[in-house]
């Protein structure tokens, strides 16, 4: 039991331009353990550029990023991933051609010995097929095959591996962007049980989606944007939903 | 309610909707799995309906042969293996190994210590791998298709250039000459150079992350830049590596012949792409492992060694491998196009 919880994420004042195009204009939002936080906007609103700069793809041109009150410095990909930020785009970057525990431990391979740098080590490969069946399992991901490229499963299948294997590295915070879009009712069902599941254990989840229906039952909060401002957030839930929806188009409710 | 039924495989009732894709899968997963020994099958079969065709096929002279014959192809086609792992082609090997054999006939002029000669070719064979790899991916060139074969020519003129007489070049150092041409118990030397090459790379793909990453590059490489690794890296190391495959050839080469030559390695680039890919192994990269690449060099080795044995003329020879490269490359899209409808069924059964 933790009272009074520090934020595990807080972006201050967050500025971003691209040339002529101001992309993010003093955000600021704060994620905690253990919640679903949803990220919401129209196309272009910013809340991929807000991604991208929390996950170290771009670096923040003013403003701030503490990961549980330190303030950090994410300027690569690499860097917010040791800081403990997994990040999962819609491509996935999942290699077709390796299996689902292969995937998992891609570029951060269980190798020994250790005095060897990381691309000379030997893999340990049962190790790692252990500890991937061991997380897929408490994530309840059901997968056809253990053994067999992930180019052999489908959507769902596939994100859930992606998820998956954000979870486990992911000491701080876990990013979704859009996780459902590509996927039928059914598969996007699981990924939202998973998605639950995450914030079960104690997770911060950031979730970009468009799906209403999903921010309603899943997120905790909703930050929305728009035109790189943040004008809102809110507990999202039945009553305020046409409130939401107004907020994200920047209609007047 | 149904449908939630339906979700557990096991329990599902063989309905009508449910009973037809599991049958589709099942044809699905079996072609994907014929696909996978395919090759070996096609060889056993040529290899029987060879040996039925001439009795002398099978005599164990001309069994060990084949073996020296295809020690070339199959060592460079190692190296080729790797770099075609990670969606690239080493067009230079060819002309990589006559360099390498002329680098070290002409050492072989100024000492007779064959450590000098054999180091001389394989240090040439892996600079020019490396100066591959390199322009490649510092160069960013978008495809390694025009720097190979930019070195194949490079390589080719060099060769010519430097050996004396500007060709043939007559005598190696004794240690070579066994490495090459002698045989032990009646298997030759040359079978041994392919099987320690073959352990090296089985170790390097199977057990060292390394080896991993290569096949992570081949499989997507932007995913892989994501993901941390060294992608650069990567790719540089397989060239390199084919260089240096390129150079044991050399050596074996040099060694069969007891000579080195301007000449040698002639469309040895395609010799050894072609048995990677008639092996089973992926042109679209990520795909494939050593075993594909050693049974590619052996299946054209006897088929090389089947059509001199019937008598048939040498050109028929280039035809056959040809065609064989295209049925290899059809097998190819056909598996991908299996995999993706095992992935529609895998989305419509939970669906």
């Amino acid at each position: 039991m933790s009272a009074a919880p520090a934020p595990v994420l807080t972006v201050r004042h967050a500025q971003k331009r691209f040339g002529a195009v101001h992309a993010l204009k003093d955000v600021s939002l704060d994620a905690y353990s253990s919640e679903v936080l949803a990220l919401l906007g129209d196309n272009g609103a910013g809340k991929s550029t807000l991604v991208k700069c929390i996950s170290g793809v771009y670096t923040l041109d003013e403003g701030e990023i503490r990961l549980d009150g330190q303030s950090v410095s994410l300027h690569s990909p690499g860097a917010a991933r040791r800081a403990g930020i997994e990040t999962v785009y819609q491509d996935l970057a999942l290699f077709d051609n390796l299996t689902p525990a292969q995937n998992f431990y891609c570029g951060r391979e269980i190798g020994f010995p250790q005095w060897l740098p990381q691309g000379m080590r030997l893999l340990r490969g049962r190790v790692m097929d252990r500890e991937a069946a061991a997380v897929l399992d408490r994530l309840k991901v059901k997968l056809p095959k253990f053994d067999a490229p992930v180019a052999l499963m489908s959507g769902g299948q596939r994100q859930a591996i992606a998820v998956a294997r954000a979870t486990v590295f992911a000491r701080k915070v876990v990013i979704l962007d859009e996780p459902t879009a590509a996927l039928g009712l059914r598969e996007s069902r699981k990924v939202l049980d998973l998605i639950a599941q995450l914030r079960a254990e104690g997770n911060t989840v950031i979730l970009i989606t468009h799906n209403m229906e999903h921010v309603i039952e899943l997120a905790d909060r909703a930050v929305v944007l728009r035109q790189g401002r943040k004008v809102g957030e809110l507990k999202p839930g039945r009553a305020n939903q046409q409130e939401l929806v107004s907020m994200i188009v920047g209609a007047e409710a | 309610m149904t449908e939630v039924l339906r979700e557990q495989p096991e329990t599902a009732s063989p309905s009508v909707r449910g009973g037809r894709p599991r049958e589709v899968g099942r044809g699905v997963s079996i072609g994907l799995r014929l696909l996978g020994i395919g090759p070996l099958l096609i060889l056993v079969a040529l290899a029987l309906a060879v040996s039925l065709l001439t009795p002398n096929f099978l005599k164990p002279g001309n069994l060990s042969n084949i073996l020296a014959q295809s020690a070339v192809i199959a060592i460079v086609a190692l190296g080729q293996h790797l770099v075609i792992l990670t969606r690239g082609i080493d067009l230079s090997v060819g002309a990589n190994l006559a360099l390498a054999t002329v680098m070290g006939g002409l050492m072989f002029r100024v000492t007779d210590s064959g450590t000098a000669v054999i180091l001389t070719m394989l240090v040439s064979g892996t600079a020019i791998g490396a100066v591959n790899g390199i322009v490649y991916v510092f160069g960013r060139l978008p495809h390694p298709f025009i720097i190979t074969l930019a070195t194949l020519s490079i390589c080719r003129g060099l060769a010519l250039e430097f050996s004396i007489g500007h060709t043939t070049m007559r005598g190696m150092p004794d240690a070579i000459n066994i490495i090459g041409g002698s045989t032990t118990v009646g298997i030759p030397n040359s079978f041994f150079i392919v099987f320690g090459v073959a352990a090296i790379v089985l170790v390097l793909t199977k057990s060292m992350v390394w080896g991993r990453w290569i096949y992570a590059v081949g499989g997507d490489p932007e995913a892989a830049r994501e993901m941390g690794i060294p992608v650069r890296g990567v790719l540089v190391s397989t060239y390199t590596i084919a260089g240096l495959c390129a150079g044991i050839g050399a050596v074996v080469l040099a060694g069969r012949t007891g000579a080195s030559s301007p000449l040698y390695g002639n469309l040895l680039e395609l010799d050894t792409i072609a048995a990677v890919i008639i092996g089973g192994a992926s042109f679209l990269g990520g795909r494939g492992h050593l075993g594909h690449a050693l049974i590619g060099a052996l299946m054209i080795g006897v088929i090389r060694n089947a059509l001199n044995l019937l008598d048939v003329n040498v050109f028929f020879q280039m035809i056959a491998i040809g065609l064989i490269i295209v049925v290899a490359v059809e097998a190819d899209v056909l598996r991908n196009y299996l995999e993706k409808r095992a992935r529609n069924l895998q989305a419509s059964r939970i669906q």
